[in-house]
């Protein structure tokens, strides 16, 4: 016990967190944004997988490291291109676009990593974004290494919560695009158009997944390799269930599966791990997850038109 | 801020309006004018052309011919936000409003520039407050509208109009889902309306309602203007006769002799279910050639007690005898074995299914029993004879057997309806609502064939909220208040006035006081 409590006390445990947190928030709030306007964006996945590829390369071509993030979210924007065009003046099966949206932009991005290097069998290595330590709060005692020695792109992150925040409960944009979610109807009542605001909100929210994908090859592993993402995307549809589509609460939950996943890459070492097999612990995250999704969803209100395709003059 | 109307000339004027959808002629050639102040009826039985005529009003749809001016000024066409702009709101039958929003978001929302930096929540909750005061419409800026009631609802619908600055409203059948109680104080709102100047164009094919709000009745016909009248120049009659093209009368009800009890309740109650109130100790005889009517305000147990009789709730106390034998398991199947016809109340979600043909919908109930079905294999020549048979006998209007439900009007799902629980020859038919929404001609037939049935002997047990109805049609009148069932009536023994006491629970404490001497 006393092992565990030291984890708990230790700042790089708790920036381990933060680090590991970072890319699942940019990817939920690009799902909530598509979710809050009424599109399911099971695209995440992939269009993660896009992003950390398009970054990455960027970079290893010579690039900036903003290019490189600019440009991750341009080719994630592409995909919710398609994706919007497909789900929203069209009206197919958000599960079935999403999914293929997944397989295509995977199946991409694997493509052109090896048409770009054919002969290369060890993963090359780029030069991340360095911590950028801020001043005087990084001085802070266990908060500061943990919080605010971070890379600028973990910032940015948290930042992001704050303005979609913002955007969504405080500006028209924002009210519209939950109207867009809730009753598409009343949006075009208004002489808003629904289609521009669900295409708007796909392809934000795409291009916020992307940056989410980037994120891991430019801020955390400094390659790219194949199966990186390993599931990340399909976390982030859970939490955004589990904040109740609210972004601060999804923020929480960001920060709670960071926790439980940093938390058993160190178990694993301590003297408890040596007993265990260690996929228990590989499990240990999405096992608290679902039982906090099940617990914290209860109440959740679900966008009311969420899947649901708005064709003008259908009644 | 939308131009003041001028002191004379019409605010809104539509000039020979034509609209064709391929061969039909929706409009054609229609001219009408509204004047600051004023109210008028569209009237019209559905498919007469009243929505399109408002489509094109509101830019939905692009004219063949004809123009549209307001205030004084020509609308461009097919543009949906011009006529919004110009001050014209309007109150959809299906509300637009978002469920998990509060009143104020769906107040505000399409308001203010999309790219604005901040919504301005103090101003439009001030602008709500003044809206609410000057015209009598009160409700909660924070409540989220999914809490509120129907009538709450429509008031907020009003209120998105009126906080656009609109100078001319149009409702669309605005009665059609309030109760008389709510529907006078929607009257009261409209009336502070017209006095402060807006002008209202009231579109439904209830005659009473027109004649009580509106100054000029203007009716339609299969998309032509069959005439422009003064309420002070004509009357109910008169209209309905315009708007049928045909003479109306009322229905007959001969006198019967009521036969024995086909189905009693006896002090039978149900748990509550969300909103579905369950029944307290609930006394009920439907009798063989007896329509047995059910008043009340909606949300007060009719629900439970339809859900029950026809299988799909079990009671929690009390017994149910059919025929005379008590059936302690009680279920869908024996309902339907029973021989207890269903019109649901609502026809969309529980009466049929949307993309179903109409073949398919015309067995839903029997798709089990020959010769619909045979070991096990469908029949669908069979079925098909049989949707034919309903069509024809009960003059649905469709391309088709084979069509999908969906594309049908109210009116001739209903028919469908009917006619699949009136060819079984049902001797307890449940009848929920059975008119609702449908215009007169539909009416007209369904309630012949709801007294046709009670003269061949059958029982039926008529719920609706229009009192007018329930008085005409019922042989003996209940009326149902949280789940309590008054004593029955017999026909023409309580007024309006009587029954609506009833319905605010007034008459049960002298029941019970009597009952407490009994039990002394």
């Amino acid at each position: 016990m006393g092992e565990v409590l030291e984890i708990f006390l230790s700042a790089s445990f708790w920036a381990a967190v933060i680090r590991i947190a970072s890319p699942l928030i940019f990817a939920t709030m690009g799902e909530l944004i598509c979710e809050r306007a009424g599109v399911l964006n099971l695209g995440i996945e992939g269009i993660m997988v896009v992003g950390a590829f398009a970054g990455w390369m960027t970079v290893y071509s010579g690039g900036g490291l903003w290019t490189g993030v600019v440009v991750a979210m341009l080719a994630g924007m592409l995909f919710g291109l398609l994706h919007g065009t497909l789900t929203v003046p069209f009206g197919l099966s958000q599960h079935v676009v999403g999914l293929g949206i997944t397989l295509l932009a995977t199946a991409s991005a694997y493509f052109a990593y090896r048409l770009a290097l054919p002969r290369v069998t060890a993963p090359p290595r780029i030069e991340p974004f360095q911590p950028l330590p801020i001043p005087i709060l990084s001085d802070i005692p266990l908060i500061g290494p943990a919080l605010f020695s971070q890379t600028p792109l973990t910032y940015l992150a948290f930042g992001l919560v704050g303005v979609v925040s913002f955007v969504l409960f405080r500006t028209p944009l924002g009210l519209a695009l939950r109207a867009a979610g809730e009753n598409p109807a009343a949006v075009a009542a208004q002489g808003l158009s629904v289609t521009g605001l669900r295409m708007g909100a796909v392809i934000v929210g795409s291009g916020l997944m992307a940056v989410g994908g980037a994120f891991l090859t430019m801020s955390a592993f400094n390659s790219f390799f194949f199966e990186m993402v390993n599931g990340r995307g399909w976390i982030c549809i859970a939490l955004v269930v589990f904040g109740a589509w609210m972004p601060g609460k999804a923020l929480l939950g960001a920060v709670l599966f960071a926790m439980f996943d940093a938390l058993q890459i160190r178990l694993q070492q301590t003297a408890i791990g040596a007993d265990i097999p260690y996929q228990i612990f590989l499990m240990m995250p999405f096992v608290l997850s679902i039982l906090a999704l099940v617990i914290m969803s209860r109440r959740a209100s679900v966008p009311a038109a969420l899947m649901v395709p708005f064709n003008k003059g259908e009644r | 801020m939308p131009p003041r109307e001028q002191a004379q000339g019409p605010v809104l004027r539509l000039d020979g309006i034509t609209k064709r959808f391929g061969r039909l002629v929706a409009n054609d050639a229609i001219s009408l004018s509204l004047h600051g102040g004023e109210v008028i009826a569209l009237l019209g039985e559905n498919g007469a052309g009243k929505t399109t005529l408002m489509n094109i009003l509101f830019g939905h749809y692009t004219a063949d011919s004809g123009s549209v001016e307001l205030f004084g000024q020509a609308l461009p066409q097919g543009n949906p936000r011009a006529a919004l702009a110009a001050g014209v709101g309007m109150v959809h039958q299906h509300f637009t409003l978002a469920d998990n929003l509060s009143v104020l978001d769906n107040l505000v929302l399409g308001t203010q520039p999309l790219w604005g930096a901040r919504l301005d929540m103090a101003g439009a909750r001030a602008k709500l407050a003044r809206l609410a005061q000057d015209f009598g419409l009160a409700v909660d800026p924070d409540a989220r509208v999914g809490t509120l009631s129907v009538g709450e609802r429509q008031r907020v619908e009003i209120l998105k109009a009126l906080y656009r600055d609109a100078r001319i409203l149009i409702l669309d059948e605005p009665t059609a889902v309030l109760t008389p109680q709510q529907a006078d104080a929607l009257f009261a709102a409209l009336r502070k309306m017209v006095a402060q100047g807006l002008s209202i164009i009231f579109i439904s094919h209830k005659l009473h309602e027109v004649m009580a709000i509106a100054s000029r009745v203007v009716v339609l016909r299969h998309g032509k203007l069959m005439g422009e009248v003064a309420v002070t120049d004509t009357d109910p009659r008169a209209l309905a006769e315009m708007m049928v093209g045909d003479s109306i009368s009322p229905p007959e009800v001969r006198a019967m002799t009521p036969g024995p009890a086909l189905l009693e309740l006896r002090a039978v109650s149900t748990p509550d279910r969300g909103n579905v109130r369950g029944l307290h100790r609930v006394d009920l005889s439907l009798r063989a050639g007896t329509i047995t009517g059910l008043a009340g305000v909606s949300g007060n147990g009719q629900a439970g007690l339809a859900d029950l009789i026809a299988g799909t709730e079990r009671p929690s106390g009390g017994e149910i005898r059919l025929h005379g034998t008590v059936h302690a398991h009680w279920s869908v199947t024996k309902a339907l074995r029973a021989g207890i016809a269903r019109i649901p109340e609502d026809r969309h979600k529980t009466g049929t299914i949307a993309d179903f043909t109409l073949t398919e919908n015309a067995i839903l109930e029997r798709y089990r029993d020959a010769p619909f079905a045979r070991r096990g294999w469908m029949d669908w020549r069979a079925a098909r004879a049989f949707a034919e048979s309903v069509i024809r006998s009960y003059d649905v209007r469709c391309p088709g057997p084979e069509t999908r439900i969906r594309l049908l009007s109210g009116g001739n799902m209903q028919k469908l309806i009917l006619g699949r629980v009136m060819e079984t020859g049902p001797q307890i038919i449940l009848a929920n609502q059975p008119v609702r929404g449908l215009d007169i001609g539909a009416i007209t037939f369904v309630q012949g064939q709801l007294l046709a049935a009670r003269d061949r002997g059958a029982a039926v047990l008529l719920i609706s909220e229009d009192l007018d109805e329930i008085q005409t049609l019922s042989d003996v009148i209940h009326v149902i208040s949280e789940g309590r069932l008054s004593p029955p009536f017999a026909r023409g023994s309580m007024s309006a006035g009587d029954l609506g006491r009833w319905m605010v629970g007034e008459g049960y404490a002298r029941e019970n006081m009597a009952g407490g001497q009994d039990a002394a």
